[in-house]
C-alpha cells in the first residue's frame, strides 16, 4: 500500500509538469482549433531568455515578468508574420509550418546557448514539502501556480468579453465577424497568451529537468496527451489530465509485470486512446456534434 | 689512349650512384590510397549535430579545430588535413548515407571517430567490405575490439563493459555485502554496462537487488529514484547520460537518500553535470576516469593540459574547457594525428590500420598520468585502463591504482 | 463556455482533390519513367543508392497520400508501419533465410493486417485526436522494438545487419544498380495499383468519406470498412517500403524508426501536394535532399535553415508540388494554343 501511495504522489509531482504544459496546449487550441507542435520549443526559448537575463544580473522576478512580456509579444509577432499569410492555406500546410518553426527555434537555441545542461533557479526552494520526501516545495509551488493559472484562465474565458470573442473567433469565425469580432487579432492574442503560459510552464519545469534545448521534447508529448485526455476545450480538464497521465504512467511502470517499466509511455498513451474511444471529446470536454 | 682504370672508376662510380639513387628513391617512394595525396589527407567523420544526441556534436567541432591547429603548424609530414564531417542526427539510415557519401563521393582515406553505437553498427559491415578504416569509433560498446571479424574497425575509449567490471571489482572488494540498485538508460550504452557488471559479479550477481531502466524521452527520472530508494539499496549505480545523471544527483539530495553513489564516466563532467546539479549534493560520488578534467586545478600546470588550454584559446575559444566532450575530442584527434605521422609516406589504408594497431605506450596530452594507449594485431582496444575517483569539494580526487579493465578474475 | 455542445460545421480537414487531378497525364508519366530508368546508367553507385532511397520514401509518402489525401484520415504514425515492414524483412532474411524478394509481400501483408487492426479503434477518432493516436503509435514503436522479450529476433537495441542481395542470374550490374531497378519495378507496380485503387469504387468511397463522412454514411457507404481498409492499404504499402529500406540500408535498429521519420513523411506529403500521387516523389526528394542542402549551408544551424526552406516552400506553394504542376499544365495549354 505504501508503494502505491508513493507512486501516486510521485505521479502527481511529475504530473504537475504535464499539467502546466497542457494548459498552454489548451490555450493555443482555444485560439486556433489546432495543436502547435512548436509550443514546447517556444516555451524552452522563453526560459532561456529568462536564464540569460538572470545571467546578466536581473533578479528572478524581474526576469520572470520581462520574459512573460517578451513571450507574449513574440507569440503575436510569430502569428502575424508566419501564420497569418497562410490563413487560407490548407490546415495540413499550417501543421508543416509548426514543424518548421520547431526546427528553427530548436536549432537557434542550440547555437546560442549550446547543448550542455544549465541549472535553473526556483523561487520555491527544493526542500521536502511538509516533510514528505516525495514532493519538494518546488513541486508544490508548481502545482499551486498551475491551479492559479487555471483559475485565471477560467475567469478570463467565462467572464470577459475578450475571452468570449476569442472562443467565437476560433470556432465560428464567420458568425463572429458578423457581430463585430476582429477575428484576426483574436487569433494573434490567443498566440500571445499561449506563448506566455508556455513560458511560465518552461520556467517551472526547468528547475526539475535542467535547462537545455531538448528539454521540452518529451514534455510536449505528455502535454498533448494530458490535454486530449482532459478535453481540449477544457482548461480544467487539461490540468486534471496532466496529473492523471503522471499517475497512470507511474502505476503502469510499477505494477505491470515484465514490460511495464520499458513501456510506460506507450501504455499511458494506449490508455488515453481507450478513453478517447469511449469519450471522444475527452473526460471534461464538451461533446462534439458534427453537422453535415 | 683512354686509361682503363679511369673508365672503370667512372663506370663504377656511376653504377654506385645509380644504385644509391634507386634505393633512395625506393625508400622515399610514396604510396597512396584514395584520399591521400602529396598535399593533403582527407579524413571523414560522422557526428550527431542535430537530434537527440546533439550535445555530442561539440566533439566534432573540437576535432575540426584541432586539425586546424595541426595544419597551421605545418600539417603532418607536410600534408594538410582535410576534415569532412557530416551530421547523421543519430539515425542509422542517415549514417549509412553519410558514410557512403564520404567514401564514394568525397573519397576520404578513412573514417575517424564516428559517434554512436547504432550509427557505427550500421556502417561497420560496409566499411569493412570496402576496406576503409573505421578508426577510433566514439562509443564504448565492446564490439569494436574484434580484429578477426572486423579488421578495419577499432575503438578508442575504454568500453562500457570494461568500466562496469572495474566498479564490480571495487564493490566486491570494498563492500561485499552491498545491495545494489541500478538506474540505466534503456539503450546500447545502458545495456552494455549492465552486462559488464553482471559478467564480473558472476555468481554474486544477486548483489543487484533493483534495476530501473529509463528512456531518453522521459522528461525526468525522479520517480525511478524514488522506487530505487524504496527497494532498500545502499549502493546506487547511475548508468546515465549527463542530463539524467544531474537529475539523479539532485533528486537523491532532495529525498535525502545517501547510498554509495557511483556514476558512469560519461557523466563526470564538472561543468556539464556536477555544477548544475549542485556541488553540495555531489560529495562522495565515485566514478572512474581515463582523462584529465579541465575543471581540476591540479592540472593547471600539467604540460599536457597547458597545451590543451593554449589550443582552446587560440583555435577554439568558444569551446568550454569544463565540458568533458571537448577534452575527449582533443585526445582522440591527437591519437589520429599520431597514427598518421607514423604512416610517413605510406598512406595506404592498409598501412593506416597497421600503424593504428602498433601504438605502444602512447600518451595523448589529456590522458591521466600512467594511462597509455596500446594496440596490437589482436588488441583493438586502445585505452583499457581507468583510475577511480571520488568527488570532494569542487573536483574529483583520484585514488587507488590504475586498474586495467580487461576481463579477469 | 456556456454552450453544452460544440457544433462543428467546418470544412473537411483535407481538401478535396478532383479525381482526374490525382495523377499525371500518360505522356508525362512515361517521360518520368524513362528518366528513372536511364539515369542510373550514368551515375556513381552512391547516387544510385540515394535514388533507391528516393523511391523508397516516395512509396511511403504515396501510402500516406492514399490515407490522408484519399480517405481524409490524418496519420503521424507511418514510421511504425515502416518499422514493422523493415523488421519483418530483416528477420525473415536473417533468421529464416528467406529470399529478399519474397519477404516484401510478406511484409506488406503483415503491415496490412497491422494497419487494418489499428484502423478499428481509430474509427472513433478524427482530426487532432487521430493525430495523437497515430503519434502515440509512432512513439511507442521504437520502445516496442527494444523490448527484451523480442530481443532474440530483433537484436534489441543493437539491431540486425541485413545482407544485400547480388544481381540474379549473374547479370553484370552492381548490387546497388540491381537493387535500384528492383525497387523501381516494385514502385511502378504499386503506383499503378494505387492509381487504379483511387479510380475504382473503393477509391470513390474513400474520397466521399474524406469530403463529408456523415453524408457518405447517409448514402450507404460502409464507412467503417473503407476507413480501416484505407489504413490497411496504406500500412501495407509503407511496410513494403520499409522492407526495401532494410535491404538498401543493410541495417535495422530501433533508432532508425523514430517519430522524426513519421514527421518527415508527413512533410513529404505536404510538400508534394496532399492527395496528388505523383507529388510523392517530389516530397521524397525534399525530405532526402533538403536536409543535406541545409547542412551544407550551415552545420550549426542546419535545423534552422531547413525550417526556413520549409517555410519558403509552404509560403510560395501552399498546395505543394501539385500547384506547380497545375501552373505548368496551364502554361503548356496556352503554349499549345499558340
Amino acid at each position: 500500500m505504501e508503494l502505491f501511495t508513493n507512486q501516486v504522489l510521485a505521479g502527481i509531482a511529475t504530473g504537475a509538469i504535464y499539467a502546466c504544459m497542457a494548459l498552454a496546449v489548451v490555450m493555443i487550441y482555444q485560439a486556433i482549433d489546432h495543436l502547435n507542435f512548436a509550443q514546447g520549443e517556444m516555451a524552452m526559448f522563453s526560459t532561456f531568455i529568462s536564464w540569460q537575463l538572470m545571467q546578466w544580473g536581473i533578479p528572478y522576478w524581474g526576469a520572470f515578468v520581462l520574459t512573460l512580456a517578451f513571450s507574449f509579444a513574440a507569440g503575436i509577432l510569430i502569428e502575424r508574420l508566419l501564420f497569418k499569410p497562410q490563413a487560407k492555406a490548407p490546415i495540413l500546410t499550417n501543421v508543416a509550418g509548426f514543424i518548421a518553426l520547431y526546427a528553427i527555434i530548436n536549432s537557434v537555441a542550440g547555437l546560442i546557448w549550446d547543448f550542455t545542461i544549465k541549472q535553473y533557479p526556483t523561487p520555491f526552494g527544493s526542500s521536502p514539502f511538509l516533510g514528505s520526501q516525495l514532493i519538494s516545495t518546488h513541486q508544490a509551488g508548481m502545482i499551486g501556480v498551475t491551479v492559479l493559472l487555471l483559475i485565471l484562465l477560467y475567469l478570463f474565458f467565462q467572464f470577459t468579453r475578450i475571452g468570449l470573442s476569442m472562443r467565437a473567433a476560433a470556432s465560428v469565425p464567420e458568425s463572429a465577424r458578423l457581430v463585430g469580432v476582429n477575428t484576426g487579432w483574436m487569433i494573434a492574442l490567443g498566440w500571445g497568451m499561449a506563448a506566455a503560459i508556455g513560458s511560465i510552464a518552461g520556467m517551472l519545469i526547468a528547475p526539475v529537468v535542467f535547462l537545455e534545448p531538448n528539454m521540452m521534447g518529451g514534455v510536449l508529448i505528455y502535454g498533448f496527451a494530458a490535454a486530449v485526455l482532459g478535453g481540449l476545450t477544457s482548461p480544467f480538464g487539461a490540468v486534471i489530465g496532466g496529473f492523471l497521465v503522471g499517475i497512470i504512467e507511474n502505476l503502469a511502470g510499477t505494477y505491470i509485470p515484465g514490460v511495464g517499466n520499458e513501456l510506460k509511455l506507450p501504455i499511458a498513451l494506449a490508455l488515453i486512446i481507450t478513453v478517447l474511444v469511449v469519450k471522444p471529446a475527452g473526460l471534461f470536454g464538451r461533446p462534439i456534434v458534427k453537422r453535415v | 689512349m683512354r686509361s682503363k682504370p679511369r673508365t672503370l672508376i667512372a663506370a663504377s662510380a656511376t653504377a654506385i650512384l645509380a644504385l644509391a639513387a634507386t634505393t633512395g628513391a625506393a625508400l622515399a617512394q610514396k604510396k597512396y590510397d584514395t584520399g591521400a595525396t602529396d598535399a593533403e589527407i582527407k579524413i571523414g567523420n560522422i557526428m550527431p549535430y542535430s537530434g537527440p544526441a546533439s550535445a555530442y556534436g561539440v566533439i566534432g567541432k573540437t576535432e575540426a579545430a584541432y586539425f586546424n591547429k595541426i595544419n597551421a603548424e605545418g600539417g603532418i609530414n607536410g600534408r594538410k588535413i582535410n576534415f569532412v564531417s557530416y551530421d547523421d542526427g543519430y539515425s542509422p539510415p542517415k549514417a549509412v548515407e553519410q558514410a557512403r557519401k564520404l567514401v564514394e563521393s568525397d573519397e576520404v582515406l578513412l573514417i575517424f571517430n564516428a559517434l554512436g553505437t547504432p550509427s557505427n553498427s550500421a556502417i561497420q559491415k560496409y566499411l569493412n567490405a570496402k576496406k576503409v578504416p573505421q578508426l577510433f569509433v566514439a562509443t564504448g560498446a565492446a564490439k569494436w575490439n574484434d580484429p578477426k571479424d572486423f579488421p578495419w574497425t577499432m575503438g578508442w575509449q575504454p568500453s562500457y563493459q570494461t568500466e562496469a567490471r572495474i566498479y564490480a571489482k571495487f564493490l566486491m572488494k570494498e563492500k561485499p555485502d552491498a545491495r545494489i540498485g541500478v538506474l540505466y538508460q534503456n539503450d546500447d550504452f545502458g545495456k552494455d554496462y549492465i552486462k559488464g557488471l553482471k559478467d564480473q559479479l558472476g555468481a554474486r550477481a544477486s548483489m543487484i537487488i533493483a534495476e530501473e531502466s529509463y528512456e531518453t524521452s522521459e522528461p525526468t527520472i525522479d520517480n525511478h529514484i524514488v522506487k530505487l530508494k524504496a527497494s532498500g539499496a545502499d549502493v546506487f549505480l547511475s548508468i546515465t547520460t549527463p542530463k539524467f545523471a544531474a537529475q539523479a544527483i539532485k533528486k537523491l539530495a532532495e529525498i535525502e537518500w545517501k547510498p554509495l553513489h557511483i556514476v558512469s564516466n560519461v557523466s563526470t563532467s564538472v561543468g556539464g553535470v556536477i555544477q548544475p546539479a549542485g556541488f553540495e549534493n555531489a560529495q562522495g560520488i565515485l566514478s572512474a576516469n581515463y582523462g584529465k578534467d579541465g575543471a581540476d586545478p591540479q592540472w593547471n600546470n600539467d604540460p599536457g593540459m597547458k597545451k590543451f588550454f593554449a589550443f582552446l584559446e587560440k583555435y577554439y575559444p568558444e569551446g568550454n574547457k569544463l565540458d568533458g566532450s571537448v577534452v575527449y575530442g582533443y585526445g582522440a584527434a591527437q591519437t589520429m594525428v599520431k597514427v598518421l605521422e607514423m604512416c610517413g609516406d605510406n598512406l595506404t589504408r592498409e598501412n593506416v590500420m597497421k600503424q593504428a594497431a602498433s601504438l605502444k605506450d602512447f600518451a595523448p596530452d589529456t590522458l591521466l598520468p600512467g594511462i597509455k594507449i596500446n594496440t596490437s594485431a589482436t588488441d583493438f582496444a586502445p585505452i583499457e585502463q581507468l583510475q577511480m575517483e571520488r568527488f570532494k569539494g569542487e573536483k574529483w580526487d583520484l585514488f587507488g591504482d590504475i586498474i586495467s579493465g580487461e576481463a579477469s578474475n | 463556455m456556456s454552450a453544452v455542445q460544440e457544433v462543428v460545421t467546418e470544412a473537411p480537414a483535407v481538401e478535396a482533390v478532383p479525381k482526374r487531378a490525382m495523377t499525371l497525364g500518360n505522356g508525362t508519366s512515361l517521360a518520368m519513367l524513362l528518366v528513372l530508368i536511364l539515369v542510373p546508367l550514368f551515375v556513381k553507385n552512391f547516387i544510385i543508392f540515394q535514388l533507391t532511397m528516393l523511391l523508397i520514401y516516395a512509396l511511403a509518402v504515396l501510402a500516406l497520400n492514399i490515407l490522408t489525401g484519399g480517405s481524409g484520415q490524418f496519420s503521424l504514425g507511418q514510421s511504425a508501419f515502416y518499422a514493422v515492414g523493415a523488421y519483418t524483412s530483416a528477420i525473415l532474411m536473417e533468421h529464416a533465410d528467406i529470399n529478399y524478394a519474397l519477404t516484401l509481400p510478406i511484409a506488406g501483408i503483415v503491415c496490412f493486417a497491422f494497419g487494418f487492426l489499428f484502423g478499428q479503434p481509430a474509427l472513433r477518432l478524427s482530426g487532432v485526436y487521430l493525430a495523437l493516436a497515430t503519434f502515440a503509435l509512432a512513439t511507442a514503436m521504437p520502445q516496442l522494438l527494444k523490448l527484451g522479450v523480442f530481443e532474440k529476433w530483433t537484436g534489441g537495441v543493437q539491431g540486425l545487419v541485413v545482407t544485400k542481395p547480388d544481381a540474379p542470374f549473374g547479370l553484370p550490374m552492381s548490387q546497388d544498380m540491381w537493387l535500384y531497378y528492383f525497387t523501381l519495378a516494385v514502385s511502378v507496380a504499386i503506383y499503378i495499383f494505387s492509381v487504379n485503387l483511387l479510380k475504382s469504387r473503393s477509391g470513390r468511397a474513400f474520397m466521399a468519406i474524406r469530403d463529408n463522412e456523415i453524408a457518405a454514411s447517409a448514402m450507404g457507404i460502409d464507412v467503417a470498412l473503407y476507413k480501416t481498409l484505407a489504413f490497411g492499404v496504406s500500412a501495407g504499402i509503407t511496410g513494403v517500403a520499409g522492407g526495401l529500406g532494410a535491404i538498401a540500408v543493410q541495417f535495422v535498429a530501433p533508432d532508425g524508426y523514430t517519430i522524426t521519420l513519421a514527421i518527415s513523411l508527413f512533410l513529404g506529403m505536404v510538400v508534394g501536394g496532399v492527395g496528388w500521387l505523383p507529388g510523392s516523389i517530389v516530397g521524397s526528394a525534399f525530405i532526402i535532399f533538403v536536409p543535406n542542402i541545409a547542412e551544407g549551408i550551415s552545420k550549426g544551424l542546419s535545423g534552422a535553415v531547413f525550417g526556413v526552406l520549409l517555410f519558403l516552400v509552404i509560403f510560395l506553394v501552399p498546395h505543394g508540388a501539385r500547384q506547380i504542376a497545375v501552373v505548368a499544365q496551364q502554361l503548356l495549354g496556352k503554349f499549345k494554343k499558340n
